[in-house]
């Protein structure tokens, strides 16, 4: 099976997601599946990055793994998550609840929507550690304040007041960061941690993203559509189109030796710093994202890709081994040869 | 060089604050406060600056889609802020918009073929005979096809239907065209095909652009030259190879140090700046940016720096920069 070998052995994975397929009830008669068969494993310590465009399926899978799916519609429908060897799909509410914020810290894109406008941000980051480490009130906010110093807020002590509405976006999303490590959960999940952010602002958030990872250990699945952000903070890379994985590799494989066409046309249509110099055409993918209620037969990237072909049409690509943990989902990948962009 | 198709000056728009139970104005929020810049005919010019920047109501005041508090919009010569609404209406011809959101931005009641006709009819462009044709061949000037006329905004993609946008900009032939974050809000596949689209459009249609963006690498890829805005002002002007060789301004070399590399293992040295930007409501003395500058000084809150020249066709508001 060829989510058994998904990265190189480093002993057992924090975090072991297997084949896992979460499907949506659209309706009584229509259901998509938003994850399709992902496999992927996080050792401690590493950051992963997932990256897709919408529809992808890369937020789903992290919503999966929380057990934050919505309610009557979304379900884990096959696979596993194992959380060091412990398979947590089948959890109960109350036992997910344990694990959310003590074993899994979240971040998400929106910090303004993501905290409660009502209470104060040490309120919100008492309520965490009070209920995981059992501590009393006090000790609590001086956790909270603790927390605050950490992720660089300036004057936590009077900060830990704050609504988040008297926050800045930068601030808040600061403010995220603390409370999703405040019990020192061992997966960090960011979700578009940064894409809401300004420039100098994401610079900050990625600075204190690898302090911290230092300092606590943590590993991270960082979520994201930024290749630049990508290339900074991964370790190994898993690429997701059409609720599947295409490729994953290690950050420097991907970057240097993209081999499925997918991954290797988002490469190619970034602007990169430097196009004033040296100007191109961007080689733009043509089409658009595919539905997951239409999916083309075959490979789901076929229509859009320039080596296509006949067997693409028909046949469906299993996720192959290249070697050196490099997984590969393309029916021509052997005979294609796609780094021309190292060439330029 | 000939006379700017566009000069900006001293562009100021104060949004006021109200506040007790009158509701008095209290306090104004500065959203531009004095820039002045040219746009020569036939050169796409791009605004970059974080949020809170003022670059998205500078591109709404040219248009007077906001009005402004003070200075001058010179399109073609013309005091363009002092023109009453009839004559108003002929400019709008000239100056069209690409808006940010192509969800928010098409009226989802309307069929494209009504989305691209009403243009023309309000600005009397044509018989209305011929206007289906025009529309049609808008559409496929932008990639997409006569069969799409008749459907509805809601059953295109983000990327298509940004190309309707684009569309409708184009349909009374303007002469000048501010694109308001353009592609920000679309997938990273499709947004290089709106950036081809608009390099092809620029260059078969000797389009003038105002070209609004956060993302400096788009910005680079699209634009002759590039304005750096922070907290209401301009900090830097330059070529855009210039900015991008040789930026002069510390928040300039700041905002392009922060811009992450694809490339792995390969790191510029970085400018961390501290802190977020401050409020427009009341902006720190002297230079704007002095509470975030890694190299300001005493004096930086004492004296408001003017735009300098630092190179040929580069200027930079810094007091430290030569």
């Amino acid at each position: 099976m060829a989510h058994d070998t998904l990265a190189p052995p480093k002993g057992t994975p924090l975090l072991d997601v297997s084949g896992l397929q979460t499907s949506f009830d659209l309706s009584k008669k229509l259901s998509i599946k938003a994850v399709d068969g992902v496999s992927f494993q996080v050792h401690a310590g590493e950051t992963l990055a997932i990256v897709g465009e919408s529809g992808s399926g890369k937020s789903v899978t992290s919503l999966s793994i929380m057990g934050l799916l919505p309610k009557d519609i979304g379900r884990v429908s096959a696979g596993s998550i194992k959380l060091e060897g412990r398979e947590i799909t089948q959890l109960s509410d109350a036992e997910m609840r344990e694990i959310r914020g003590k074993e899994i810290g979240m971040i998400f894109q929106e910090p303004m929507t993501s905290l409660n406008p009502v209470l104060t941000i040490g309120q919100q980051i008492a309520e965490m550690v009070i209920r995981h480490q059992k501590l009393s009130k006090a000790k609590a906010r001086a956790r909270a304040i603790e927390m605050l110093e950490l992720v660089g807020i300036p004057e936590p002590a009077t900060r830990v007041d704050n609504y988040p509405h008297e926050m800045s976006g930068g601030m808040r999303q600061r403010a995220m960061i603390a409370m999703a490590l405040a019990c020192e959960p061992r997966i960090l999940i960011a979700d578009e941690p940064t894409t809401a952010l300004d420039v100098t602002i994401q610079a900050q958030m990625l600075e204190l993203m690898k302090d911290l990872q230092d300092k606590l250990g943590m590993a991270i699945i960082f979520i994201t559509h930024d290749l630049g952000v990508v290339a900074e903070v991964a370790d190994r890379v898993v690429v997701m189109y059409g609720a599947q994985v295409v490729e994953t590799a290690s950050v420097e494989d991907i970057f240097r030796n993209p081999r499925m066409p997918y991954t290797a046309g988002l490469m190619n249509s970034i602007p990169r710093l430097g196009s004033s110099i040296n100007k191109k055409r961007l080689e733009a993918i043509p089409g658009t994202v595919p539905a997951l209620t239409s999916l083309p037969d075959g490979c789901r990237f076929h229509p859009r890709c320039a080596h296509a072909a006949s067997i693409c049409k028909t046949n469906f690509p299993e996720l192959e081994d290249a070697g050196d943990g490099h997984m590969i989902r393309c029916m021509r990948w052997r005979e294609l040869s796609l780094n021309e962009r190292q060439a330029s | 060089m000939t006379i700017p198709l566009l000069q900006v000056e001293n562009l100021r728009k104060y949004f006021p604050i109200r506040g007790g139970v009158l509701q008095r104005i209290v306090d104004n929020l500065k959203a531009v406060d004095g820039v002045s810049f040219e746009v020569q005919a036939s050169e796409v010019v791009g605004l970059v600056g974080e949020s809170g920047s003022g670059k998205t109501t500078v591109g709404r005041t040219i248009l007077r889609l906001e009005d402004a508090t003070d200075g001058a919009v010179r399109f073609g010569g013309t005091n363009v802020m002092c023109l009453g609404a009839s004559d108003m209406r002929a400019y709008r011809k000239r100056m069209q918009i690409i808006f940010q959101d192509p969800y928010a931005s098409l009226n989802p009641r309307e069929k494209v073929r009504d989305i691209l006709v009403h243009p023309l009819k309000l600005h009397q462009i044509g018989h209305s005979s011929e206007h289906e044709d025009r529309a049609a061949a808008l559409l496929e000037k932008v990639g997409l096809s006569r069969d799409h006329l008749d459907r509805f905004p809601h059953e295109f993609s983000g990327g298509q239907r940004q190309r309707i946008g684009i569309a409708r900009a184009l349909a009374v032939e303007p002469e000048f065209i501010v694109a308001d974050e353009p592609v920000s809000a679309l997938d990273v596949s499709i947004q290089a095909q709106v950036i081809n689209l608009l390099d092809d459009l620029r260059s078969d249609l000797d389009l003038t652009m105002l070209f609004i963006a956060h993302d400096l690498g788009v910005v680079e890829h699209i634009c002759d030259r590039v304005i750096v805005m922070y907290l209401g002002r301009v900090m830097e002007i330059a070529s855009t190879a210039d900015l991008y060789a040789r930026p002069n301004h510390p928040y300039t070399q700041a905002l392009l140090s922060a811009v992450p590399i694809p490339e792995p293992g390969k790191r510029r040295n970085r400018v961390i700046l501290k802190g977020d930007i401050p409020s427009p409501i009341s902006p720190p003395s002297g230079c704007v940016f002095r509470t975030r500058c890694p190299i300001a000084t005493n004096d930086c809150a004492n004296i408001t720096p003017e735009l300098k020249t630092v190179g040929e066709g580069q200027a930079s508001a810094c007091i430290h920069t030569t």
